[in-house]
């Protein structure tokens, strides 16, 4: 029987913000890529939330910005509203977060897809992967058609065998009523792959006519919007914002969803997948905090040409006729029209502990994964998974070294390592304090950590590299002259002092030293310091958080040196740790699952103890002097 | 060889423990001689050992400021010509076990860390020190001392003590997860007004770290001693031979003070060798530890022991009872007694010697015969070196009183930090350094807790 027979370099499965990163990546690096989806017009599609960012995953699509992703570009195109969130906390956790208008972000990174060299979009359903003695050779879609591939990312988001369910109705379709794909999951199994359920939800979508805004809190933008991407110029996203609304729930409201907790399926069992405890529904919100009378519902526009408002806070999937009460119940929802109900969404995910930092299956060489098929959550989460499962099996088909980040590098290496080295049970989501050197790992220096990376890649142009070192000598220029400027006690500087309330001077002291007293900075300083050089705002951010948290930044600098050591020493991936006979038998048991890359991650593992750790170390000089290297 | 670079400087008790003779406390790393330099004091006024030719000993004092510890030899050695390979002193005391320990912790409090268990073996061998064909023997050597020193280090804890240490931890977990539930989602959970709070609940977790630290340098924080459990079938003459043990004019009886309520031992001293009997509350209600309380129980105690003291009733044959006992003999350091031998003899010594394979010996608890000969035989199976408990647990309370001091200081970290106006999530290094501290003593380690306790504690999320 004839059949269409194709071959590329790579081949993306899925098309969401795991796929976009993972295919663009792969196609501007040079190589042959097909992305596949079951819908073009559902490429990049937002199905839950309206905003990109927002604490810890803004930092995500920094980074992913400064390494040569697209979505920070692409975020800063269609903003309908944009705010740093924490400003008034460390800069370690300031995060921006910006309301997309969806549809429009769809279309521009649909645009920016279509206009890819070597990178070909096709609808259609991946049914099976194709496997040849443990090397994946290519994919075979549902109509039968064969695309061979030296590589192939899945990023098949919420879509693998998904079933979308509100009260007694469960329909078995992807987000947005979208197909589901039911087949790949029984190949996958077919080749070992071991898979979890996973679910999560979305609140209903309404009306903006049926809305009483007089009842909420109007919820504005920044002044002054800081963009998400480094190439953005920061000139060109200073434009007219839209509100957000808060509103909050009661006890009437809690009444209700009492009274119909035994018709949610998630309390009658009809739910299986295992749910987010950071993204609770609102049943769950009431059921496991009694004590709390209210819960906030920020009302969001959907973008700037659909009436259709998002209820966040609100997420349900209760039956109609309750949403309907629920939400009634609250203020300015009083008449509210939902145009879409709220729902879960159930779907087959990994055990992500199946994949190499690398984000490659560890029994199949070339297959890569990324995004929520991981087991993660959020758009930012799968974009930067996307992004490093793509520039990996780039890496591979160009017979190039892979590319890891770890812990201290980024938080994608945070998220990267938790996913493929602890046990997770629900969907995972990004969190600053999941990130044990955060003071390192800002959203102001992300292109001071990883342009060099993205530049090494291949993403980051020249041009753009350049401007990044740059800044870095700057800063650097900048601290040291600060450092070695010193001020006198003089009739000046005391006014200046008392002026902001700061203890006055007994003898001379550094611009540096005035810098880190509480109630001073780099910019209040300006006045007194004469040779000061016109510097960017973001580079005068950097030398201001440099000098001010100096002896925080060097504690951790120092925690990363000691975490080094141990990242940096490999182990064999076909290594068998029952060998070992002084490890204890979980410790044999749990590495001979997990096979850590490095004796670091080993450490990670949920039941490896420093004992076993320091046994291992000793193993491996034996080996390393003994028996050849490991 | 490359040299592994060690920044840390570790310290440990390099000699077993007895109350006599010589002992050594060894530190190694790149600090070692500077720690050393700063306590020690030579009659020649200018000597630096940081200076001096490697492979020299030194004599003069240790002191801790104005304290005077101990008259001493202090040898110093510069890596790589030392058994870790790294510059090490070993400072060669005289004063018994108390002196060392103090000197140990003065080491410590001058930069050291205490080793972990194996650590100088585990260190010689990653820098080149020692033979490939060691490596098994390093490896089980981390292993086994490590499974003592968890032993030691979390069964040993007091009751009370144990609850302190998790009762605070739980408290400066809860306040890291609040401030970062509210930094993970502001708009839902808001700050204003935290850190006057903050301030006002670390007073007391201070003043109670800070009174845990006295009772540290006043009683300890886990008993040193020879962790002694007796067995034996009902009658057989257990509680009798505790009574004679603890009621000996010579053995010194103390009921460790203010540190525990749940578990009760009893510290007895002979010939300068402390036996802690071990006196669970369970055991001592019921006095019979196989039929009551069950195998399972006696054999957790006998795991948890140094030394196995097992009363047989001589008056009466050998059972299946006498079978399970003799089973959890195994492996384990035990002395065999002979009860009752005032009364007519059912057993005799050589058939319970060839049963057991162990020392036997002839007492008669009633009359207080034979209690010398046991005596004898665990003080020949210490300095034999045979019974090779303390340094562990010794260490095991610096260890512990290591962490502790650390948490404080990490609290004080954290007051600082509010008084500077530095942000909160800042505040959240020192307290989970401090939450890291303590757990080191409860033998927790951090993992997800933190993320955990925000999920569970505080309702966020759209």
């Amino acid at each position: 029987m004839p059949y269409v027979e194709e071959t590329y370099d790579i081949v993306v499965v899925g098309a969401g913000h795991a796929g976009c990163e993972a295919a663009l990546a792969a196609a501007r690096l040079g190589l042959s890529t097909i992305m596949f989806t079951v819908s073009v017009d559902s490429i990049a599609l937002m199905p839950c939330n309206p905003n990109i960012g927002g604490s810890s995953k803004g930092h995500l699509v920094r980074e992913l910005d400064a390494l040569g992703g697209e979505m920070g570009k692409n975020i800063d195109k269609t903003f309908i509203q944009s705010k740093m969130l924490n400003q008034s906390k460390g800069p370690a956790v300031h995060s921006l977060r910006a309301q997309a208008d969806k549809q429009e972000y769809t279309r521009q990174m649909r645009m920016t897809l279509e206009n890819t060299d070597h990178l070909t979009i096709r609808q259609g359903e991946v049914g099976e992967i194709l496997v040849e003695d443990g090397a994946i050779t290519g994919v075979k879609t549902c109509s039968g058609a064969t695309y061979h591939a030296k590589a192939v990312v899945l990023a098949t988001g919420t879509y693998l065998k998904a079933r979308c369910i509100y009260g007694d109705v469960s329909t078995p379709t992807g987000p947005n009523g979208l197909q589901a794909a039911n087949h790949l999951t029984d190949s996958l199994k077919a080749h070992g792959i071991e898979l979890f359920r996973f679910k999560t939800g979305t609140p209903a979508r309404v009306d903006k006519r049926s809305i009483d805004f007089s009842k909420m809190e109007e919820q504005f933008g920044d002044e002054r919007v800081v963009p998400f991407s480094f190439s953005t110029d920061p000139e060109t996203v200073q434009k007219e914002q839209v509100s957000c609304w808060l509103t909050y729930t009661n006890e009437e409201t809690h009444e209700i969803i009492r009274a119909n907790l035994d018709r949610s399926p998630l309390f009658s069992g009809a739910i299986e997948g295992t749910g987010p405890r950071y993204c609770p529904s609102i049943e769950d919100k009431v059921v496991k905090f009694p004590d709390k009378n209210r819960h906030q519902v920020f009302v969001e526009p959907e973008g700037l040409y659909t009436n259709e408002m998002y209820l966040g806070g609100m997420s349900s999937s209760l039956p109609e006729d309750v949403q309907y009460a629920m939400y009634r119940t609250v203020p300015g929802l009083e008449h509210v029209r939902i145009v879409r109900n709220a729902y879960a969404i159930e779907y087959d995910c990994i055990n992500a502990r199946q994949l190499k930092p690398t984000l490659e299956f560890k029994a199949i060489r070339g297959l890569y994964s990324g995004g929520q098929f991981n087991g993660s959550s959020g758009y930012e989460e799968a974009a930067v998974q996307g992004f490093m499962a793509g520039v990996n099996a780039s890496m591979q088909v160009l017979g190039r070294e892979p590319f890891v980040l770890d812990r201290s590098q980024a938080y994608i290496g945070v998220l990267i390592d938790d996913l493929v080295t602890k046990e997770n049970h629900e969907p995972y989501r990004m969190m600053t304090s999941r990130a044990e050197y955060r003071l390192l790992l800002r959203q102001d220096n992300a292109d001071l950590r990883l342009r060099a990376i993205g530049h090494e890649i291949g993403l980051v142009d020249d041009e753009t590299y350049e401007k990044t070192l740059k800044k870095e000598r700057d800063i650097q220029a900048e601290v040291e002259r600060l450092e070695n400027t010193t001020v006198g006690a003089n009739p000046r500087i005391r006014a200046f002092l008392e002026k902001h309330g700061s203890t006055p001077l007994k003898t001379g002291a550094t611009m540096a030293e005035l810098i880190r007293r509480p109630e001073l900075d780099y910019f209040a300083l300006a006045e007194i310091d004469e040779r000061r050089p016109e510097l960017p705002a973001d580079t005068a951010e950097q030398v201001d958080i440099n000098i001010k948290y100096e002896g925080y930044l060097k504690r951790q600098q120092q925690q990363v040196a000691q975490f080094k050591k141990l990242e940096s020493k490999r182990l064999a991936e076909d290594f068998d740790y029952s060998t070992v006979k002084s490890l204890r038998r979980e410790a044999v048991q749990k590495l001979n699952l997990y096979k850590p890359a490095s004796i670091g991650q080993a450490s990670r593992i949920s039941g490896v103890s420093p004992a076993d750790i320091s046994v291992l170390l000793v193993h491996l000089e034996q080996l390393r002097h003994g028996k050849g290297t490991v | 060889m490359k040299k592994e670079n060690h920044s840390d400087t570790i310290a440990a008790i390099a000699t077993g423990l007895t109350n006599s003779g010589i002992g050594i406390v060894r530190v190694s790393g790149s600090d070692a001689c500077s720690i050393v330099n700063q306590i020690f004091f030579s009659k020649k006024k200018d000597l630096d050992l940081r200076t001096v030719p490697s492979h020299t000993a030194h004599y003069g004092m240790i002191r801790d400021g104005e304290e005077l510890l101990d008259e001493v030899l202090v040898l110093v050695m510069f890596g790589p010509h030392s058994y870790t390979a790294e510059d090490t002193v070993e400072i060669n005391c005289h004063g018994g076990v108390l002196v060392m320990k103090k000197i140990l912790e003065t080491v410590i409090k001058y930069g050291a860390r205490p080793a972990e268990p194996g650590e100088f073996t585990k260190r010689a061998f990653l820098n080149g020190r020692l033979d490939l064909s060691q490596a098994e023997a390093v490896m089980d050597l981390i292993h086994s001392r490590n499974e003592y020193a968890m032993k030691s280090s979390v069964s040993q804890l007091k009751g009370s003590l144990s609850r302190k240490v998790k009762g605070l931890r739980e408290a400066i977990l809860y306040q890291v997860a609040f401030i970062e539930s509210a930094l993970d989602d502001p708009e839902h959970i808001s700050l204003d007004g935290y850190e006057e709070e903050l301030l006002g609940k670390l007073g007391p977790m201070m003043e109670e770290l800070d009174a845990m630290l006295r009772s540290a340098d006043n009683g300890k924080l886990v008993s040193e001693g020879i962790r002694t459990v007796i067995l034996g079938k009902p009658n057989a003459g257990k509680s009798s031979l505790m009574n004679v043990l603890v009621g000996e004019e010579r053995a010194i009886v103390t009921d460790i003070a203010g540190t525990t309520r749940d578990t009760l031992e009893e510290q007895v001293r002979l010939h300068g060798i402390s036996l802690n009997i071990i006196d669970t509350a369970g055991i001592r209600e019921t006095e019979d530890v196989v039929e009551q309380i069950g195998v399972s129980r006696a054999r957790q105690a006998a795991d948890e022991a140094d030394l196995l003291l097992y009363v047989v009733d001589g008056s009466c044959p050998l059972d299946e009872n006498d079978e399970a006992i003799m089973e959890l003999l195994r492996d384990r350091k035990a002395v065999v007694l002979l009860n009752k031998t005032d009364l007519d003899m059912q057993v005799k010594e050589a058939e319970l010697e060839e049963k057991t394979g162990r020392p036997v010996i002839a007492v008669s608890a009633k009359e207080e015969t034979g209690i010398d000969l046991l005596e004898k035989q665990i003080q020949e199976m210490f300095y034999h070196g045979e019974l090779d408990f303390n340094e562990e647990v010794l260490i095991t309370n610096v260890r512990h009183k290591t962490a502790l001091a650390n948490a404080l200081a990490s609290l004080h970290m954290v007051k600082q930090g509010i008084l500077d106006q530095m942000p909160e999530d800042f505040l959240t290094i020192d307290l989970m350094d401090a939450y890291g501290q303590l757990g080191i003593i409860t033998g927790e380690s951090v993992e997800d807790d933190l993320v955990n306790e925000i999920f569970s504690k505080f309702c966020m999320g759209k």
